[in-house]
């Protein structure tokens, strides 16, 4: 039995005296899974992914990636691919696309040092991997959405992630684009690398993962998307109030792909 | 006589493009992560170390370098830690140091502080000493932005995925702050505590509007600040005017030709 990637147990997050944003959180997520993060406006998903990414430290309770505190990962750190909320990022800042996919590399290629060879070989690889490869002198004010989040995607790829945590990758991107998107994660998915997706968009990221996490400050149901997500009300019903409603006290479960095909 | 067989007019221009040099090439980092407030609050928490080392008897440049650094570090201490916006951090320190140095100045009995050339500059009258200060901080800091070029970028465009990735951010960015602390101190002489932050922003800005890729803007900043330094002074010498406030005009021009340009070309394509 391998340990899970990422384990929390009774993890509360608190900013100042505000109500917490994440409230005894127990979730076990293995290795190889796909998983997607729902939840309302303001639920805590952010709040939970980073966490999971060392960027806060919880309020109470134990984060483990890769075994270890997020905060004490040392090289394991470049592991972690991270796609960050695209409104985070200054799109008129001058670096064009081959730059920010090198971004990726320079931990792997450490202080002091300039990219070489290698480096410039596995950024051309991912690049055309995920079909930006033409884009590569372009800036990146001049993308579209979702260009921009493939370039991103590229980024977190060229770290050699074992673990690829993404914010929200389809914030401003349209439907086609996003399903392609998706459609790329599950590509990589099979390839072996754990994937965890924050998203508002339950009704299509569900045909592509294999997990599903319902946050509103506390989890309200995980397990495989068919078992927590049947019901026709979530459709209409935007949030994960509806799941907690139809599924009652979900307070802990580890999230096995075999446990889910029950 | 032309200006330049004057020792003074050597020393002058010898410190200035230094001085323009570095200003312009850190002003690619300020300008790029919105810190032109943070240059100017760094800059007038020298004011309080220079009246403090007048009162103290000792070198008024070394007590602002002492003040620079606790202030550029506070800031960032306090912005870091949350619950303060950053701009309001600053708007205290900056208000407080300042208010600190006029007291102290006003517990110096009678003695005559030259001031004026403090908060705008002199630097015709830069000495040797001040000279070899402004390169000892012009190669500690070209010699980090060349070794660390490509952790300050990431940094600067997206410093969380940087630390997510195990980059050093926050050693990196008190090291930034530290650098420009530095130079806004060795920059004083030059143009002066008021104009400094001119400089720590205008030619950058002016290469942003022109710049599509990091290398050239910073490239093009840094000539853009030596030619604003060189341009103003020898201007200054021949129509007699200040020469902080004239080298800080011509970058000002510099910024309106830029802007200008880019409009231009715009509408051409």
């Amino acid at each position: 039995m391998s340990q899970p990637i990422v384990e929390l147990r009774n993890v509360t997050v608190r900013y100042g005296d505000l109500p917490p944003a994440l409230e005894n959180v127990n979730l076990s997520i293995p290795e190889g899974a796909f998983l997607a993060v729902f939840g309302p406006n303001g639920a805590g998903k952010t709040t939970l992914v980073r966490a999971i990414l060392g960027l806060i430290e919880p309020t109470e309770g134990e984060i483990r990636v890769f075994g270890r505190r997020p905060r004490e990962l040392g090289a394991l750190r470049r592991e972690i691919g991270y796609v960050p909320q695209i409104l985070a990022v200054d799109l008129h800042f001058p670096v064009r696309v081959r730059d920010v996919v090198m971004m990726g590399r320079y931990a792997r290629i450490g202080l002091f040092r300039r990219p070489g060879k290698r480096d410039r070989e596995i950024v051309q690889a991912v690049m055309e991997k995920v079909d930006v490869a033409d884009l590569a002198d372009r800036h990146i004010a001049d993308l579209s959405g979702g260009q921009r989040q493939r370039v991103f995607l590229a980024r977190a790829l060229a770290t050699e992630p074992r673990l690829l945590v993404l914010d929200e990758p389809t914030t401003g991107v349209d439907t086609k684009a996003s399903r392609s998107l998706y459609e790329l994660l599950q590509d990589l998915h099979r390839e072996g690398i754990t994937v965890i997706m924050v998203s508002h968009d339950i009704g299509v990221v569900s045909e592509y993962v294999d997990g599903v996490v319902c946050v509103n400050r506390r989890v309200l149901a995980h397990g495989r998307p068919e078992v927590v997500l049947t019901d026709s009300t979530l459709a209409d019903m935007y949030g994960c109030q509806a799941v907690l409603f139809h599924h009652g006290k979900v307070p802990h479960m580890v999230v096995k792909p075999e446990e889910w095909e029950k | 006589m032309t200006f330049w067989h004057y020792a003074f007019m050597q020393r002058a221009l010898i410190g200035g493009v230094m001085v323009g040099l570095l200003t312009a090439i850190l002003g690619v980092y300020v300008v790029l992560r919105g810190m032109s407030f943070m240059g100017a609050g760094i800059a007038h928490a020298s004011f309080g170390g220079v009246a403090l080392g007048f009162w103290l008897g000792i070198d008024p440049l070394w007590a602002a370098v002492a003040f620079c650094l606790a202030v550029a570090w506070g800031i960032g201490a306090v912005t870091r830690r949350g619950g303060i916006k950053e701009d309001t951090a600053i708007g205290i320190f900056f208000a407080s140091t300042m208010a600190f140095g006029v007291l102290v100045i006003g517990l110096l009995h009678g003695y005559q502080v030259d001031l004026f050339s403090y908060l705008f500059g002199s630097i015709l009258a830069i000495t040797r000493g001040d000279l070899w200060m402004v390169l000892g901080v012009g190669v500690l800091t070209l010699l980090t932005v060349a070794l660390l070029y490509k952790e300050f970028l990431f940094i600067t465009f997206d410093p969380e995925t940087a630390r997510v990735n195990g980059i050093p951010e926050a050693a990196l960015d008190y090291l930034m702050l530290t650098l420009i602390a530095l130079t806004v101190v060795v920059s004083i002489k030059v143009v002066g505590i008021v104009l400094v932050s001119a400089l720590l922003v205008t030619p950058a800005a002016a290469a942003y509007q022109l710049s599509r890729d990091f290398g050239k803007m910073m490239a093009l900043s840094a000539v853009f600040g030596v030619l604003s330094v060189v341009v103003g002074l020898v201007l200054s010498y021949y129509i007699n005017t200040a020469s902080g406030a004239t080298i800080v005009l011509t970058a000002t021009t510099i910024f309106a030709l830029a802007l200008l340009w880019k409009r231009l070309r715009a509408r051409m394509v």
